[in-house]
């Protein structure tokens, strides 16, 4: 197997994701039309972030059926593939706060970071915070606030400033906390969690195999979700996991791999 | 013990309180930087764009109108731009809308903020309903109020003669020759901006602004007496009588009453 294989993959799919979007706007492509936030596939299937059209619904728009159908095909992909598969395959951020991340590592600042003092739960607060402004105002407010969005928006129609939002999670998540973005505080993110909980494709982990290097956890950027390594034989079952398949990388042992989820299973492990 | 239990009864309700005042902090900013966000009302939209706050409501900022327009006319707001973020927009002096018979951008709206009904005559799209703004002439620095032949506007005009005309009238200062004058006619007008985009001066002296922010409103209390339509709205009208008692004081008496101002 090529180290990096997942790696790459998902290099690929966010690379070429942004070049088919990109190249609808500026040379006519008809592949994906539109962006992150809503688009339509082949000019036919529509999509739509399920997230945004969630926040619009909140905040009183009359939605046309599109866009609903469009959030519907895509929360039945993620609660299939992995919720979280949207951040490390698809989200253009990932690459802004994996850079961050490597830069962490390369500098060996996590050695002297302190605990944070956050939880990982601050996202879904934030993800009722955004519902509860998303009523008051009247306008779906995460949406005028989203990095994700301007910078994927920006790459496609135009920057603008856009850059200083990619550069502001790049800062936070090198000097102030590392994940931190992603990790504590993206709603979206906690969108895809909740959706992906009962996901088919995850990490599975095989303790007989494990000498609990630990690089697992070390590159794992929502290092809680790996809380069995070395100790029990389990699927990582957290929909917090973004099936970015790091750990399997850097798994000498072949102890981590990609499994279908079997219901069966798990209920006679529980027992 | 008891003062243990006492003491994690303290630390419970204090990390409650510090994640809910962390909550209503980040809450307020969050909106009042959405308020702020949302505040600019300059902006023409694509035709068809719903009224006011219901567009920012319902338009997802996906950018399909933009790609659909085949003049580039529309673009996306991107932040720095002061105008929502993310939403389609125009600027007539750069591109104007060139009013596409079957005006692509609006089929191409996933949301409904772009309403084919609003720009469709018996279920037939109709640019000529688009209301997306109107033309506002600054007779100061028009060189045609200046009496000087102009009318690029007047040409340009997609709706000639009915959104835009020329109203003639003389020139007293020379005495011999004639003012052409151009009116906007703000039932006629679509807000396409060819007007300001034709327009000769250094700064356009016919732009395009959104409709609300240009048009009066009369209220319900002034009625046309010579148009029966109109007139027909006092039909269901009831009235109502008020009655101001007369005063007892003589008039001359209001001269020698101050009202108390010069009292100290």
């Amino acid at each position: 197997m090529i180290k990096h294989k997942y790696m790459i993959l998902r290099r690929l799919t966010q690379v070429g994701l942004l070049v088919l979007y990109f190249g609808a706007n500026a040379w006519g492509w008809k592949v994906l039309i539109g962006n992150l936030s809503a688009s339509k596939f082949l000019e036919k299937i529509p999509l739509a972030d399920p997230y945004a059209v969630l926040q619009m619904s909140v905040a009183g728009a009359a939605l046309a059926s599109d866009v609903i159908i469009g959030a519907i095909i895509i929360t039945v992909l993620y609660a299939l593939i992995g919720g979280r598969a949207f951040c490390s395959w698809v989200c253009p951020i990932n690459m802004v706060t994996d850079a961050a991340n490597w830069l962490r590592r390369k500098l060996r600042m996590n050695q002297v970071a302190k605990k944070p003092p956050v939880y990982r739960d601050a996202r879904y607060w934030i993800l009722a915070l955004s519902l509860i402004l998303s009523y008051l105002l009247g306008v779906a407010a995460f949406e005028f606030v989203s990095p994700i969005s301007m910078v994927h928006r920006g790459i496609v129609f135009g920057l603008g400033f856009g850059w200083a939002a990619a550069l502001s999670v790049f800062l936070f998540d090198l000097f102030i906390l590392k994940n931190g973005w992603c990790g504590y505080v993206c709603p979206l993110g906690g969108f895809y969690s909740t959706i992906g909980r009962f996901s088919l494709i995850r990490v599975t982990h095989d303790a007989e195999k494990c000498t609990e290097c630990m690089h697992c956890k070390e590159v794992c950027p929502e290092h809680q979700v790996l809380h069995m390594i070395g100790k029990e034989s389990l699927p990582v079952l957290s929909g917090e996991c973004t099936n970015c398949a790091r750990c399997i990388e850097v798994c000498n042992d072949d102890a981590l791999n990609f499994h279908i989820r079997s219901f069966a299973k798990q209920s006679k492990k529980e027992k | 013990m008891k003062n243990d239990a006492g003491n994690d009864r303290r630390k419970f309700l204090l990390t409650m309180a510090r994640d809910v005042g962390l909550l209503a902090f980040g809450g307020l900013i969050w909106s009042a930087y959405v308020d702020e966000a949302v505040a600019n009302k300059l902006a023409l939209r694509p035709p068809g764009a719903l009224k006011g706050k219901d567009f920012l409501t319902t338009c997802i900022k996906c950018g399909m109108c933009v790609e659909a327009c085949p003049y580039d006319t529309l673009k996306l707001a991107s932040p720095g731009e002061n105008i929502p973020i993310g939403t389609p927009y125009f600027e007539p002096r750069e591109t104007p809308c060139y009013m596409c018979p079957d005006i692509p951008c609006v089929p191409a709206c996933p949301t409904g903020a772009l309403d084919k009904e609003s720009v469709s005559t018996d279920g037939k799209l109709d640019i000529y309903k688009a209301d997306m703004g109107v033309a506002i002439v600054d007779e100061k620095n028009c060189i045609a109020f200046w009496g000087i032949q102009c009318d690029a506007c007047y040409r340009a005009c997609p709706v000639m003669d009915k959104a835009l005309y020329l109203e003639y009238d003389k020139n007293e200062r020379t005495g011999k020759h004639a003012f052409l004058k151009p009116i906007v006619d703000p039932d006629y007008c679509t807000g396409c901006g060819m007007c300001e985009h034709a327009c000769v001066t250094e700064k356009p002296a016919i732009i395009v602004r959104p409709r609300e922010l240009v048009m009066g409103e009369v209220g319900t209390h002034y009625v046309k007496g010579w148009d029966k339509k109109d007139e027909q709205r006092l039909e269901s009208a009831k009235e109502i009588k008020t009655v101001t008692p007369r005063s007892e004081k003589k008039a001359v008496d209001t001269l020698n009453d101050m009202g108390g101002l010069l009292d100290d």
